[in-house]
C-alpha cells in the first residue's frame, strides 16, 4: 500500500503533536553511532571482500593538454601489477548534485590538474600506489592553461542577471551606501572518510560498495558512465564519513572501480588518497562580490546590488549560486543580482555545504556591518528594519519568518548589548577584542522521497530507504518519526538505509534529507495507522499508540495483537508541489562571535560563539545541536584559514593535504551554543520541519570577520582573514 | 611507496652498514609520510626503535643528555626540561599534535624535512627533491617559505619548533659516525644552508646516527618560546622565537635568540645578540636588533610579510623578556 502526497498546499494537521510517544524532538542517540566508533561499521573501502585488488588513480600533472601515451609496458612488469586502466569511460570529474547522466568523460582531453588519466590496479594498495606513481606520462601542452579567474573573458549568462527598480538612482540619493568588493577563495569539503569504491561483477550485474549522498541518482550516473542499464548496478553505502556534498554525485573512482573489475573479472577497490580528494572531487568555487547597498536616514534598505563572479570548467552547467538568498533576505525595491562565471582549467567547482549561501550571505552580512557603522545603528537592529513584510523579489508571502527572535535569542544569550560599537576598545593584554554579528538564510527544499515501513507480527517496525546518513543523524530521527507515529520504543524500530535495492529516497543534499524521507516514513505510518485502526475498529484520529499498545478509548491492546500474522506494509511517497511557489521558505538565524586579534602578530583567535536558529519543528535536539555546531566551526574556518592555494603557472593545488589545508583543528574551536527556536513551519511538509545541516554555516564567518573589524578596525574584504591581512592595519 | 628492505637494528653499529640509499626510522611520522608520496625513497631502513637509547640522564657539568629515541612527549613532559630548560618544553608542546608528539623522536624532530608545498608534490619541479629541476616556490605559492639564509636554489624553511628552542639553548648533537668514532656537533654546525646543494641539509653522510642531544648546565634569564601560526594548534611556525634573556642591573647580560619559520635552519644571528648585550631594553634597542636580524630578509611574494612579523615576534620577547 502506497500513501503519495504532493505539496501543494499547507498542511495545518500537526499530526506529530498528536502523538504520545515522545520521541519526536528527544536529543537520542544515534543508533550507528557505537558502530562508527567500535569500527562496526564498514565505511565503503572497509567492507571485507574475497580476492580483493586496489587500483589507484593517476593524476594528470598538468593543467590543460593532450595525453599522447604512458609507459604501460614498463609498469606492468613492477611486481602485482595487474592492470593499467585508461578508458575513454573514465571521468574527468564527479557528477554535479542530481545530474542523473554521466559528467564529461575521456581521459585524453586534459582540462585541471590531477584529472584522473588512468588507473593502475594491483595486488596490494602499496603496489598499486608505486606502480601509480612510476607510470609515465606522455603529455602534449599545446595551449595555455586558464588559470586566473580575472584573466578570462567570462560567460554572463542571461538566466542569471535581473533587476528591478534603478539601484543606481537609489544609490544616487542614499542617505548611506556601501559599495565594495569582496572576495573569498576555493574550499574543499574535505569529508572525513575519502572517496572510495568497491566495484564487483557477477555477470552483467555490478555491485559497488561506495561512498555516496544520492543513490538514485548514482546508480543512473555510473550506469550512464559504463553504458550499461540502470536496473544492473546496485549501489550499498549504508555508512558514509561525511560528503558535504562532494559526494553526490558519482566521482571518477566508482567508474574507475567498475572498468578495472570488469576488465579483471575480480573485485577492485579504489579509495582516493588525500591529495585527489582535494584535486578530483568537489571544491566551492571562489568567488568575487560586488555588493552595493542603499539605504535611507532609517537604515532601511532601497537597494542592494550583488554581482559575482564565480569559475567553473568548460562543459560544467553548475555555477556556485552566490546571490541565491540576496532574493529574499532584506528590504529594497531597487535591485541588481548577476552572475559571471570564468572558464577555467581548474578542479571542478560544485556543491560544498550549503552552495549559494555560505558564501553570499557571509558577503553581504559583512556589507552591512559596514553600512550599520556607517549609519550608527546597533547591527542587530539595522536587520530588524530591514526584515521583509514579503518576499520582495516574488511578491509572495514567507511560510514562517522567524529572523527578528532568532536575532533576539542569539543576542540575548550572548551578551550583544556588552558590545562596544567603536572599534579598538576593548583590550586584554596584548589581545584586542572585538564583537560581531551576521544573521542566517538558506533557502528550504522537500525532494521527492519514498520510504518503506513494516510492522512486523512481533510489533518491530523497519524502515527501508535507498537514503543515505552522512553522519548527520538519519538513522535516528527516521527512527524517531516511526516510534511516534507507531507508539514503538527505539530499540524496536530498525532503520535499513544506503542501498539501491530500497525505495528511493531524496537523498542527502541541500538540508533536505529529514524533511523529505521523514515525511515519506511519516505518510508510510499514516497509512499503517489506518489499518491498525481498521483492525482496532475505530478512526484513525481516535487510535493512541504507546509503548507498543494500542488505546481506544478505554481499551487498550498490545499492537501485535491487531496485526495479521504476516507483516503489515507501507510505503510512503512525498513530492514537493505548488508550496514551494505559493511562498518564500526558508530558515534563519543569527550568529554572534567575540575574537581575540593580537595585537602584535595579528592571529585571530576565536573565544566564543553563540547561533539562534529557526527551522521548524525540531526532530532530534542532540543531531540538529550538532549540525549547527558543525557549521558555525565550518564558519570559523571559512573566516579565519581555508583556502585552496592554485599555482599561478601550473594551476595545482598546492595545499592538497590537511597538513596545509587549514581546517579549523579543536584548539580554534571556543564554546559554542546553540539556540534552537520552537518553530513549526505547515507550508514545509506534514512534520512542520526544515533544513539544518547548512544552517549554520550560511554566515557564520561573516560574525568573525566583523567581530575582527570591532577589535582592530581592519576591514578583510579578502577571505580568508589571515594574520597577513590584518598585519598592515594594527600599529606598530 | 617503493619496496624497500627492512632492517631492525639494535645497535648503533648496525647503522654502519647503511649506504647513500637507506635511511633510519625512528617514529616514522615524517619519514613514512614522504615515502608515500616517494619524496623520499630509500631501498634499505633501518629500524632503530629497538636501540637502548631512551633515557634522559643528567650530564656531569649538570646539564642533560637526551638520547635519541626520547620522544616529543616525554622531553617536554620531563620535569628537569621544565624546569631548567621551559624553553625547549614550551617549543616541543607548540609542535604537531599530542598523537604525532607521543610518536616522534628526538633525531627524527632534528631530522624532519621542509612542508614546502612543492618539495611534497613530485609533479613539481623541486631543487632539493630533484636537483637542478628548479625551485617551484620561487614565484609560486611561498607564503609559507624562507626569508633568510635562502639561495637562488631553494627558499625553504626548516620546520622544527624544537630544533628552534635547542639552537637557543647551545644544545649540541651527539653522532656515531659511520666508522664508530663519538662527535659531538654544536646545533649550528649540523644544518647547512642550501647554497647550490640545497638536496643537502646536514653534515651528516650515510651511516652516521645521532644518539643523543646535550643541553648545556641551565643558565639565568628568563625563557620564552613564541610559535606564530595560521591555527591554534597543529600548524606549523610562520615565525617562531625562542629566547633565552636576562637582566642583570637594568642592562641585558644575556640574549640567546633562536627563530624558526624564517630560515632553511634554526637560525641564529650573534650580531642580533652582540647589540643587544650590555644595552638597556628599550624600543629603540629592540628596533635595532630587529634590523639587525631582518638587514639581509627577502621577501618571495608570499611571505613577504613574514619579514614585519618577525620584527613585531621578536620585539614582544624581547619586552617579555626584560620587562
Ligand atoms: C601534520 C603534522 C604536523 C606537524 N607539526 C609540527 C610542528 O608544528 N612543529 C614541529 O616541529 N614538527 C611538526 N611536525 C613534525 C614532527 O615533529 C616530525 O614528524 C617528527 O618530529 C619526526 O620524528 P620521527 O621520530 O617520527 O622521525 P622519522 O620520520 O622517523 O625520521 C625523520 C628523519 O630523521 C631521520 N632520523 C631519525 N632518527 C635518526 C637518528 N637517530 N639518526 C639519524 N637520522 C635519524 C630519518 O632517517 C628521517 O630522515 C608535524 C608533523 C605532521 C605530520
Ligand atoms: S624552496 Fe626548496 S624545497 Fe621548496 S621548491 Fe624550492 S627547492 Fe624545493
Amino acid at each position: 500500500m502506497t500513501r503519495h502526497m504532493k505539496m501543494d498546499n499547507a498542511d495545518t494537521r500537526r499530526r506529530l503533536d498528536d502523538m504520545v510517544q515522545g520521541a519526536v524532538g528527544a536529543p537520542l542517540d544515534r543508533p550507528d553511532g557505537p558502530l562508527k566508533v567500535t569500527g562496526a561499521a564498514h565505511y565503503a573501502a572497509e567492507q571485507p571482500t574475497d580476492a580483493l585488488c586496489y587500483g589507484v588513480l593517476v593524476r594528470a600533472p598538468a593543467a590543460k593538454g593532450r595525453l599522447l601515451n604512458m609507459s604501460t609496458n614498463a609498469v606492468m612488469a613492477l611486481p602485482g601489477v595487474l592492470a593499467i586502466v585508461s578508458d575513454e569511460r573514465m571521468l574527468r570529474n564527479p557528477a554535479q548534485g542530481t545530474a542523473n547522466e554521466a559528467p564529461v568523460q575521456g581521459v585524453h582531453e586534459i582540462a585541471y590538474f590531477g584529472q584522473p588519466v588512468a588507473l593502475v590496479v594491483a595486488e596490494t594498495f602499496e603496489q598499486a600506489r608505486h606502480a601509480a606513481q612510476a607510470l609515465q606520462l606522455h603529455i602534449e601542452t599545446t595551449d595555455e592553461a586558464a588559470l586566473d579567474p580575472l584573466a578570462v573573458e567570462p560567460e554572463i549568462p542571461e538566466d542569471k542577471q535581473s533587476s528591478m527598480g534603478d539601484l543606481d538612482a537609489a544609490m544616487k540619493n542614499a542617505v548611506y551606501r556601501v559599495d565594495e568588493t569582496y572576495t573569498t577563495p576555493s574550499h574543499s569539503s574535505a569529508p572525513m572518510e575519502p572517496h572510495a569504491s568497491i566495484a564487483q561483477w557477477e555477470g552483467e550485474q555490478l555491485t559497488l560498495r561506495g561512498s555516496y549522498q544520492m543513490l538514485k541518482y548514482n546508480r543512473n550516473e555510473l550506469a550512464d558512465s559504463l553504458g550499461i542499464e540502470p536496473k544492473n548496478v546496485r549501489i550499498l553505502a549504508p555508512y558514509v564519513g561525511g560528503g558535504f556534498g562532494s559526494k553526490l554525485g558519482i566521482a571518477p573512482e566508482a567508474v574507475a572501480a567498475a572498468l578495472a573489475a570488469k576488465k579483471l573479472s575480480r573485485p577492485v577497490s579504489v579509495a582516493m588518497t588525500r591529495p585527489h580528494v582535494f584535486e578530483t572531487t568537489m571544491r566551492r568555487s571562489e568567488t568575487r562580490q560586488r555588493v552595493r547597498l542603499a539605504a535611507d536616514a532609517q537604515g532601511r534598505l532601497t537597494g542592494i546590488g550583488h554581482e559575482t563572479l564565480v569559475s567553473n570548467l568548460p562543459g560544467e552547467r553548475f555555477a556556485e549560486p552566490v546571490t541565491q538568498a540576496t532574493a529574499f533576505m532584506y528590504r529594497g525595491e531597487n535591485r541588481i543580482i548577476g552572475q559571471k562565471i570564468a572558464r577555467l582549467n581548474r578542479t571542478c567547482a560544485g556543491s560544498v555545504r550549503a552552495p549559494g549561501e555560505a558564501v553570499g550571505v557571509t558577503i553581504v552580512e559583512n556589507a552591512m556591518d559596514e553600512l550599520a557603522e556607517q549609519a550608527g545603528i546597533d547591527p542587530v537592529e539595522l536587520r530588524k528594519r530591514n526584515i521583509p513584510e514579503e518576499d520582495p523579489t516574488r511578491q509572495v508571502p514567507f511560510s514562517s519568518h522567524k529572523l527578528a527572535e532568532a536575532l533576539d535569542a542569539g543576542a540575548r544569550g550572548f551578551g550583544w548589548e556588552k558590545r562596544n560599537a567603536i572599534p579598538k576598545q576593548v583590550r586584554d593584554g596584548e589581545w584586542m577584542i572585538g564583537m560581531g554579528m551576521a544573521s542566517a538564510f538558506r533557502v528550504n527544499m522537500l525532494k521527492e522521497a519514498q520510504a518503506r515501513v513494516r510492522l512486523n507480527a512481533n510489533g518491530t517496525a523497519e524502515i527501508e530507504s535507498d537514503q543515505t546518513d552522512i553522519g548527520t543523524g538519519t538513522y535516528a530521527i527516521l527512527t524517531q518519526i516511526a516510534c511516534d507515529m507507531l507508539g514503538l520504543a527505539p530499540e524496536n524500530v530498525t532503520v535499513r538505509l544506503g542501498d539501491t535495492d530500497l525505495p528511493p529516497g531524496s537523498g542527502s543534499g541541500g538540508s533536505f534529507g529529514a524533511a523529505s524521507n521523514g515525511t515519506a516514513v511519516f505518510l508510510a505510518c499514516e497509512e499503517l495507522r489506518l489499518q491498525l485502526a481498521t483492525a482496532a475498529g475505530c478512526a484513525e484520529p481516535d487510535l493512541t499508540l504507546k509503548d507498543g499498545k494500542a488505546i481506544v478509548g478505554n481499551r487498550q491492546v498490545i499492537i501485535a495483537e491487531l496485526l495479521p500474522s504476516t507483516a503489515l506494509e507501507a510505503t510512503g511517497h512525498i513530492e514537493p508541489g505548488d508550496a514551494s511557489s505559493k511562498v518564500r521558505q526558508a530558515t534563519y538565524g543569527a550568529y554572534f562571535a567575540e575574537v581575540a586579534v593580537s595585537a602584535i602578530t595579528g592571529e585571530t583567535r576565536v573565544r566564543r560563539m553563540t547561533g539562534a536558529f529557526a527551522a521548524g519543528r525540531i526532530l532530534n535536539a542532540k543531531t540538529a545541536r550538532s549540525q549547527c555546531l558543525g557549521g558555525m566551526v565550518w564558519g570559523i574556518g571559512m573566516a579565519l584559514t581555508e583556502a585552496l592555494e592554485f599555482d599561478p603557472r601550473y594551476g595545482q593545488i598546492a595545499n592538497h593535504d590537511f597538513a596545509e589545508y587549514h581546517i579549523p583543528v579543536n584548539a580554534d574551536v571556543p564554546q559554542i551554543d546553540v539556540i534552537l527556536l520552537e518553530e513549526h513551519d505547515d507550508w514545509a511538509n506534514p512534520l512542520q520541519a526544515k533544513g539544518l545541516g547548512e544552517l549554520g554555516i550560511c554566515g557564520a564567518g561573516a560574525a568573525i570577520t566583523n567581530a575582527i573589524y570591532n577589535a582592530t578596525g581592519v576591514r578583510v574584504r579578502d577571505y580568508p582573514a589571515t594574520l597577513d591581512k590584518i598585519l598592515p592595519g594594527l600599529e606598530t | 611507496m617503493k619496496p624497500f628492505a627492512y632492517d631492525r637494528a639494535t645497535h648503533p653499529s648496525d647503522i654502519a652498514f647503511a649506504d647513500a640509499g637507506a635511511a633510519i626510522i625512528a617514529g616514522g611520522t615524517n619519514l613514512l609520510d614522504l615515502m608515500k608520496l616517494e619524496v623520499m625513497t630509500p631501498d634499505r631502513l633501518f629500524d632503530i626503535n629497538r636501540m637502548d637509547l631512551s633515557s634522559i640522564q643528567q650530564t656531569e657539568n649538570g646539564g642533560l643528555k637526551v638520547e635519541t629515541l626520547v620522544t616529543n612527549s616525554d622531553l617536554a613532559a620531563d620535569m628537569r626540561v621544565r624546569q631548567h630548560w621551559p624553553v625547549l618544553s614550551r617549543a616541543l608542546l607548540a609542535g604537531a599534535s599530542g598523537q604525532l608528539r607521543n610518536k616522534a623522536t628526538t633525531g627524527g624532530n632534528l631530522l624532519q624535512r621542509t612542508r614546502c608545498h612543492y618539495f611534497y608534490d613530485t609533479a613539481m619541479p623541486c631543487n632539493k627533491r630533484e636537483p637542478g629541476s628548479g625551485c617551484g616556490a620561487m614565484g609560486g605559492v611561498n607564503r609559507i617559505n624562507a626569508v633568510l639564509g635562502t639561495s637562488d636554489k631553494c627558499i625553504a624553511t626548516h620546520p622544527s619548533d624544537m630544533a628552534v628552542a635547542l639552537r637557543a639553548l647551545g644544545a649540541t648533537v651527539e653522532v656515531r659516525k659511520k666508522s664508530g668514532a663519538v662527535q659531538s656537533l654544536p646545533l649550528g654546525t649540523l644544518y647547512v644552508l642550501p647554497g647550490d646543494t640545497p638536496e643537502r641539509e646536514t653534515v651528516l653522510e650515510a651511516g652516521d646516527l645521532i644518539t643523543a642531544v646535550c643541553l648545556p648546565p641551565p643558565v639565568k634569564g628568563r625563557q620564552i618560546y613564541r610559535k606564530v601560526r595560521d591555527r591554534a594548534s597543529y600548524a606549523f611556525a610562520l615565525v617562531s622565537v625562542a629566547a633565552v634573556v636576562e637582566v642583570v642591573d637594568g642592562k641585558i647580560a644575556r640574549a640567546d635568540l633562536a627563530f624558526g619559520g624564517l630560515a632553511p635552519v634554526p637560525w641564529r644571528d650573534g650580531a642580533v645578540e652582540e647589540l643587544l648585550i650590555g644595552n638597556a631594553p628599550s624600543t629603540s634597542l629592540f628596533d635595532a636588533a630587529a634590523d639587525q636580524l631582518l638587514r639581509t630578509a627577502k621577501g618571495h611574494g608570499g611571505n613577504d610579510f613574514k619579514i614585519p612579523l618577525a620584527r613585531r615576534t621578536l620585539k614582544a620577547v624581547l619586552e617579555e623578556a626584560t620587562r
